[in-house]
């Protein structure tokens, strides 16, 4: 237990020291004071629109960034260590090897989670100080499943960037995966379901679609943050299908935090496997 | 508790189509230092990784402090072990005192030691630099420091003088002498092998992975046979010596002036000193047993002498 809360406080002073947490909470926090400021300029207007609109342009923007970002902070967590020859080194130390990428993936998912609880929390706090938030508890809970969601979803990525890290031998392998991955569930998943939509013209039933989207972390984030938003789910696109409340949303975030362990279980069993 | 450190019978590695080693028996005791040599590619590194437990042997066994080091089980034995990589390169943004500390919280050792660590190893002054910055000896002495966490029990130290100044290896090795006498074991593997054999115990040489001998300086020269090389002068007639020599066998080569040079053969070679001293005008003789360069050679070039022949 130790060594896990070493290994996992040694990643997180190097997120901090190379400035990646700063650069993530700072990106995040413009990202969303921006949104809910200039938001309603499609509109003719500028100012703080309401909450609805904000939080729904804004997951359509995090479910491209936040994915991106996990797979970049993490992706040679453990090749970058083999081809530096620290893994072998820490392979030799008094801890086993699920102590260690536990400890490593705690670190980096602290990092994210932290960055990402300031970040959107800033904004949210400029949103509620300027902006017109309707009832205070609503918007306390559309901001809170925002920011819980968004961070299983970057969870789940830097699970995905462990998987890739511990299959590959090359740091570069491990980034070009990292990018395909990104690219299938970000654009090609759900690209591959409107042609199954479109080309069994409609047929495929509702509820098919339903479990379809949840094999899609992306997804279920979005439609997390849609079907809390009824109002705006004229706004939404391919997910506003699953937003008609198939799911609860407690459900949706267990579907996101099984996205998380899964892919971690795998790189689990992958890296007991692989030879030092 | 018996005094073997780690012992491994017919212990081979492949990977693929790869042998790196083959059927390697080899044994070491408490306070022992075992040199390990062999060419680039012999299995020197292979074997410190299979006695730490990264690998495992795909035939034969292995025994380290009596435990199976590969086994989840024995993670505790690591306590014991001290590893040097070849070519490591730690965490370039971190400054040689938090890497050596991270270290040595994952070892459950207290600051305090690290602060000594790093004075031994002469980085004191650069306690504070980032190790992006160190020189190549300056990493080499890191990692000397990184293995010396703890006071293990046994270490492994895969080309700890690359890159080392020669103070810094004489200091290396005055290191092992105390650390052999506190009865701690050893296993280093060397390329440079002038002056190492004062330092070690035993020698195992390594060749296309198989164990081409093994055993203490001695032992290893009794089993090459190799000749004794003697120099020394004669000032005046050497015609009554020669003659005796060559009922021996032995010519007597000619150097420069007075000097000769004589290989006197391994079982004769008292023989070839009780003639020598009984002339009256030797001036000066000079001894040269087989050093460990020139027994690496002669077993290393047998091996492949064989090789060629198969
Ligand atoms: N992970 C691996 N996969 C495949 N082959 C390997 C692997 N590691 C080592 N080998 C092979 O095993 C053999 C022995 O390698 P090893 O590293 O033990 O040599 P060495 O004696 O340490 O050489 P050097 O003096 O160059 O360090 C080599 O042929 C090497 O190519
Ligand atoms: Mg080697």
């Amino acid at each position: 237990m130790k060594s896990i809360l070493i290994v996992a406080g040694k990643e997180f002073r190097d997120g901090l020291r190379n400035r990646w947490a700063f650069a993530i909470t700072v990106v995040f926090a413009l990202l969303a004071v921006g949104l809910a400021y200039f938001g309603a300029a499609a509109s003719g207007q500028v100012g703080f629109t309401g909450v609805a609109t904000t939080i729904v342009s804004l997951s359509s923007l995090a479910v491209f960034l936040l994915p991106l970002i996990a797979l970049m902070l993490a992706y040679d967590s453990v090749v970058g260590e083999a081809q530096q020859g620290t893994l072998l080194l820490l392979l030799t130390y008094p801890m086993s090897r699920l102590q260690l990428l536990v400890g490593k993936f705690l670190g980096h998912a602290a990092i994210l989670g932290v960055s990402t609880l300031i970040g959107f929390g800033v904004a949210g706090a400029v949103i509620a100080a300027f902006g017109d938030i309707g009832e205070f508890s609503e918007f306390l809970l559309a901001l809170g499943l925002f920011i819980v969601s968004a961070m299983l979803l970057g969870w789940a990525f830097v699970a995905f960037a462990y998987l890739i890290s511990v299959s590959v031998a090359e740091k570069s392998r491990a980034a070009g995966i990292a990018l395909v991955v990104w690219f299938f569930f970000v654009l090609v998943f759900d690209l591959a379901l409107l042609g199954l939509l479109v080309g069994t013209s409609g047929t495929v039933s509702e509820s098919v679609f339903h479990y379809l989207l949840l094999l899609n972390p992306t997804d279920i984030f979005r439609i997390v943050n849609l079907t809390f938003f009824e109002a705006a789910r004229t706004h939404a696109g391919l997910a506003s299908i699953g937003a008609d409340a198939a799911f609860h949303p407690l459900v949706l975030l267990g579907a996101l935090l099984a996205w998380v362990i899964v892919p971690l279980v795998a790189a689990m069993v992958l890296f007991r496997r692989r030879e030092a | 508790m018996s005094d073997t450190v780690f012992s491994m019978q017919r212990v081979s590695k492949t990977w693929g189509q790869v042998h790196a080693l083959r059927d390697v028996s080899l044994e070491l005791r408490k306070g022992q230092v075992l040199g390990l040599l062999g060419h680039n590619g012999a299995g020197k590194s292979t074997t410190m990784k299979l006695i730490l437990g990264l690998i495992r042997p795909s035939s034969g066994e292995l025994k380290v402090f009596d435990h199976d080091p590969s086994a989840v089980e024995s993670s505790h034995l690591r306590l014991k072990l001290g590893y040097l990589p070849e070519n490591v390169s730690f965490y370039d943004q971190l400054s040689g005192e938090e890497v050596l500390t991270y270290f040595a919280r994952l070892k459950g050792i207290e600051r305090r030691q690290v602060a000594l660590l790093l004075e031994r190893v002469g980085l004191a002054h650069a306690v504070k630099r980032r190790v992006g910055t160190y020189s190549k000896g300056m990493r080499q002495r890191l990692g000397l420091a990184q293995a010396l966490i703890g006071e293990p029990r046994l270490l492994l130290l895969d080309e700890p003088t690359v890159g080392l100044d020669p103070m810094a290896t004489r200091d290396f090795y005055g290191m092992i002498d105390e650390l052999r006498a506190k009865g701690v074991s050893v296993v280093l593997c060397s390329h440079v092998l002038p002056g190492v054999e004062r330092h070690i115990d035993r020698a195992a040489i390594l060749g296309q992975g198989q164990l081409l001998a093994s055993g203490s300086i001695d032992e290893l020269r009794d089993m090459a046979g190799l000749p004794l090389m003697v120099r020394g002068r004669i000032d005046g007639t050497r015609d009554a010596l020669e003659q005796r020599l060559s009922q021996s066998g032995v010519a007597l080569t000619r150097l420069n002036g007075n000097a000769f040079e004589l290989a006197a053969p391994a079982g004769g070679k008292l023989d070839v000193l009780r003639n020598l001293l009984q002339s009256p005008d030797l001036t000066d003789i000079e001894l040269d047993p087989p050093n460990l360069e020139t027994l690496y050679a002669h077993f290393d070039g047998q091996s492949r002498k064989q090789e060629t022949l198969q």
